[in-house]
């Protein structure tokens, strides 16, 4: 027995305190989309538990733990319940890399961005095995939306990633919001407004939101790919959306709004306070806007996002290249 | 030309999302329109017109004993069949009536039997069944009975919905005598009004 | 092998013409979009649908052989519960063929009554479908913003009919209650706070990219498909056919008013939208009116029917216009207390019909946009 290394002890506690992270913010997602939802159409929300409803979330959490995880008959039952868990886990990982302070990073990664982008990827998986396991004609048209959809919003939204990368010449997060300055004139989306639209709309569809929440459309498939969980095995799911939601908001603050740079103090609260702001904007779309049609969806994606997104990156390259 | 114009379209349309988030923010920044239920309870202008369950109307002098006459129209108007009234039999005679009764028709005089008092021993309503339509009220003759202003009424139990009127009448009116004792000027009683 | 062999009568029967590679998908009875029972069976083809066909009778309470037991009077109740968003249209049919059969006159303020609230139900019901409908397109919100201003006019609804949803305020030979000035002031004040809410609906929903892209040219419904399925309503308006009970075959007082009756001629999703959007507004119209005009009077006729009454022997038919299409009623009497044979005629059965043909080749989406752009009422389908 020598020594324990000090990088595995770091990368457990990170992952500890991501956990936590991940699971108080979950709980604090779930009240302010209910609260916003609730006030925009102009009703109170929860209010009933805690005061102002505030202990609502946990209350809901405690529901879904309680409940029994029911396997429905000729359902594949490991894949079943892989799928959650594979929906969950990797969503850890990806907040390893994020920049939430000038020294809080769980894990400074050179190519921090890539792993990002990478284990994002795991989630279509997840949502594919819950359709397929779920032997649910309903699970399995959501699943297929949901591949088809992630595997075509995955493209643009690398191509805007990716104009970013070329302009500061970097993969690591922590460089790229060091390289951007206090004040909001000097943050990237300024230079590349076009990669931010397609980003945040390109994310609204990685993250099946709604106007792009197709792949658990209630009103077509009554809840897509996780008609068939109960309990916790749709909590996972559920938790799993908010986590990366939250993941894409904050590489969104990352590469486009300066991270946890701001005026006056530079900071982690910056960091947490855009990314809210992201988030809410997300929340104020999902309840104004009618959901689009599938081939609609695609359309948009490879007729509009991919052209402008390809464009984008033409231009940055060229302007990089000269500069 | 066209593909100009589709695309100017498209554009276009993006301006009516932004449209769509305006409207839905300022909702956000709104009053909000509904009502904390137990806190709050809806006005009583909102109630006017409100039918609750039937209730018997008390006579004006003794508010505890019905106006009903048993005449039974409202059971055979209504259409749910959710009303069920027992008339008030004649008095059975006790044997020295009988016997003084018996006498006088012997003595070839007219005897006088005594009546069925014209009001009902149970009114039995089952507010499960009732289509809340009217008609039993529109048919009384006297006004017997009216819907009442309960809009909290609710029950897990099937048998609370049949309900012994008779005996609610009872009740409320005691109540009312002794709210009346109580504060007898300060507020008129807020149930006693016509509905 | 499957011990139990899967699926129903209707699965069993439908499966025998499908194609291969395909999947049979039962949409509903409980499905978030079906808008109660309804159930659609679906042949589909990845997300397309190859076949469709609606399965109905989840919902029937046999209101015709009701009618049958029941005295004249005392089958008011049941119209309204036949279809629950626009009662007063059930109302008016019913009311409206015994009196013809019977020959009674109406007083002209009853009539006046029975349009105001009409006119102000089928706003009511507009509403709610229109609400129902962004749900079914995935927006949440509009719902909420539609059943405040519904709220609004079932409260002042309560006033004279007694009830918020299932009205049956109607009488033979006039209405149950006379509306008293207060009604008719906060009805004179309501209409104008409903027009300055319509502009909002517009901008929210009618105007959104989203909704315009996911309905025009969806559904098309054209002139010749609706009559051979005897489709009516705002499907018939949305394919470009004035046709309009109320004024095709006028009854009570509507030739009095001043009112246009909306039609289009894409005869897709879009224009039944718009069709009803339109309508809501020519119906501000009517209530406006009729609240100025209406004249003083009885509001019953002298003699009111009695429980027991009997109507003469004979035949009759009256049709109303309810805000999904033509209502129509045909009673057969034998001069007893009950009538012999009634027949109900539900503009939502002969609608409801057209989905089969109309959402062949459309995407699952579509079909639900199509479905709910049929405005349909289980009860009143299945009767
Ligand atoms: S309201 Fe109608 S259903 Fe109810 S008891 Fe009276 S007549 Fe019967
Ligand atoms: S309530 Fe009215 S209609 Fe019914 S029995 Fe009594 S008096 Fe007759």
């Amino acid at each position: 027995m020598s020594q324990i290394p000090v990088e595995l002890v770091k990368i457990l506690i990170a992952l500890v305190a991501v956990a936590a992270f991940v699971g108080l913010n979950g709980l604090v997602l779930v009240y302010l989309e209910r609260k916003v939802a609730g006030h925009i159409q102009r009703r109170p929300g929860p209010f009933e538990v805690g005061p102002h409803g505030l202990l609502q979330p946990l209350a809901d959490a405690v529901k879904l733990i309680g409940k029994q995880l029911f396997t429905p008959k000729n359902a594949d039952g490991f894949l079943f319940w892989l799928a959650p868990i594979l929906s969950f886990m990797p969503v850890l990982l990806l907040f390893l890399p994020l920049p939430f302070g000038p020294k809080l990073t769980g894990m400074n990664l050179n190519l921090g961005l890539l792993l990002i982008l990478a284990f994002s990827g795991l989630n279509v998986l997840a949502t594919c095995l819950a359709g397929w396991g779920s032997n649910n004609k309903y699970g399995i048209l959501g699943a297929a939306r949901a591949v088809s959809q992630s595997v075509a919003y995955e493209i643009p939204l690398l191509l805007s990633v990716l104009a970013i990368a070329f302009q500061t010449g970097s993969l690591n997060l922590s460089e790229v919001v060091a390289g951007q300055g206090s004040w909001p004139w000097q943050w990237n989306f300024m230079v590349q407004p076009l990669a931010f639209i397609i980003f945040f709309v390109s994310a609204l569809g990685e993250t099946n939101r709604a106007p792009f929440d197709l792949a658990e459309a209630e009103s077509e498939l009554t809840a897509g790919f996780h008609t068939e969980y109960s309990g916790m095995g749709f909590g996972m799911f559920f938790l799993a959306e908010y986590a990366n939601m939250i993941v894409v908001c904050s590489v969104a603050v990352a590469l486009f709004l300066g991270g946890w740079n701001g005026p006056f103090f530079d900071g982690a609260w910056w960091f947490l306070a855009k990314v809210y702001v992201l988030l809410l904007v997300m929340i104020w779309l999902r309840w104004t806007f009618p959901r689009v049609r599938f081939d609609q969806l695609l359309n948009l994606n490879w007729k509009w996002l991919m052209p402008l997104a390809l464009l984008n990156l033409l231009i940055t390259a060229f302007v990089t290249k000269l500069s | 030309m066209t593909a100009i114009k589709k695309i100017w379209d498209n554009v276009s349309g993006l301006w009516s999302l932004v449209v769509g988030l305006k409207i839905t923010g300022k909702a956000f920044m709104d009053k909000q329109v509904t009502l904390h239920y137990p806190r709050e309870t809806v006005s009583d202008s909102q109630l006017e017109g409100f039918r609750g369950p039937l209730e018997l109307v008390g006579k004006p002098k003794v508010p505890a004993s019905p106006k009903c006459i048993a005449c039974m129209m409202c059971v055979s108007a209504c259409p749910s069949g959710c009303i069920s009234i027992t008339k008030a039999k004649a008095p059975k005679p006790t044997e020295a009536e009988l016997q003084a009764m018996k006498e006088a028709e012997e003595r070839g005089e007219k005897v006088v039997k005594p009546k069925a008092p014209k009001e009902p021993t149970k009114f039995m309503y089952d507010f499960s069944l009732c289509s809340l339509c009217g008609s039993c009220v529109e048919n009384c003759a006297v006004g017997a009975i009216r819907f009442s202003d309960n809009v909290y009424f609710a029950s897990t139990d099937r048998n609370a919905f049949k309900m012994d009127l008779l005996y609610r009448l009872e009740v409320k009116g005691q109540r009312q005598e002794q709210a009346k004792a109580e504060s007898a000027p300060q507020e008129p009683e807020k149930s006693t009004k016509e509905g | 092998m499957n011990a139990f062999p899967e699926g129903d009568f209707y699965t069993h029967h439908f499966e025998k013409g499908a194609r291969e590679n395909t999947m049979i998908l039962n949409m509903g009875p409980q499905h978030p979009s079906t808008h109660g029972v309804l159930r659609v069976i679906l042949e589909l083809d990845g997300e397309y649908i190859v076949r469709a066909e609606p399965v109905l009778g989840y919902l029937h309470r046999m209101h015709e052989k009701m009618a049958e037991v029941k005295s004249w009077v005392q089958f008011m109740p049941n119209m309204g519960r036949v279809d629950y968003l626009h009662p007063l249209a059930w109302n008016h049919a019913w009311v409206g063929a015994v009196e013809k059969l019977a020959e009674i006159e109406v007083p002209e303020r009853a009539e006046y009554i029975r349009v105001i609230t009409s006119e102000l139900n089928r706003i009511s019901s507009h509403l709610l479908w229109w609400g129902a409908y962004l749900l079914d397109l995935g927006a949440f919100t509009p719902i909420m913003y539609a059943f405040d201003d519904r709220e609004r006019i079932l409260d002042l609804m309560q006033k004279p009919t007694g009830s918020r949803l299932t009205y049956s305020s109607f009488r033979i030979g006039g209405v149950m209650n006379d509306l008293d000035d207060g009604f008719l002031k906060d009805c004179a004040e309501l209409v104008p706070y409903l027009r300055s809410r319509l502009p909002m609906y517009k901008d929210l929903v009618t105007e959104n990219v989203i909704l315009r892209k996911r309905i025009e040219d969806v559904g098309h419904m054209d002139k010749d498909m609706c009559m051979r399925y005897g489709a009516t309503g705002p499907l018939i308006r949305g394919a470009g056919v004035k046709h309009d009970t109320r004024i095709i075959e006028p009854y009570s007082v509507y030739d009095k008013f001043d009112w246009e009756v909306p039609v289009y001629k894409e005869a897709d999703a879009m224009a039944r939208y718009m069709v009803r959007m339109d309508e809501i507004e020519q119906s501000l119209r009517i209530v406006e009116q009729a609240v100025a005009m209406i004249p003083d009077g009885d509001f019953m006729i002298k003699k009111r029917p009695k429980p027991a009454w009997k109507a003469p022997a004979g035949e009759a038919y009256f049709a109303s216009e309810s805000a999904r299409g033509k209502v129509g009623i045909h009673i057969v009497s034998d001069g007893s207390k009950t009538p012999y044979r009634v027949k109900l005629r539900a503009p939502g059965f002969s609608n409801l019909n057209v989905f089969a043909e109309c959402s062949k080749g459309t995407m699952l989406a579509d079909a639900v946009a199509i479905l709910g752009s049929l405005d349909m009422v289980i009860p009143e389908i299945d009767r």
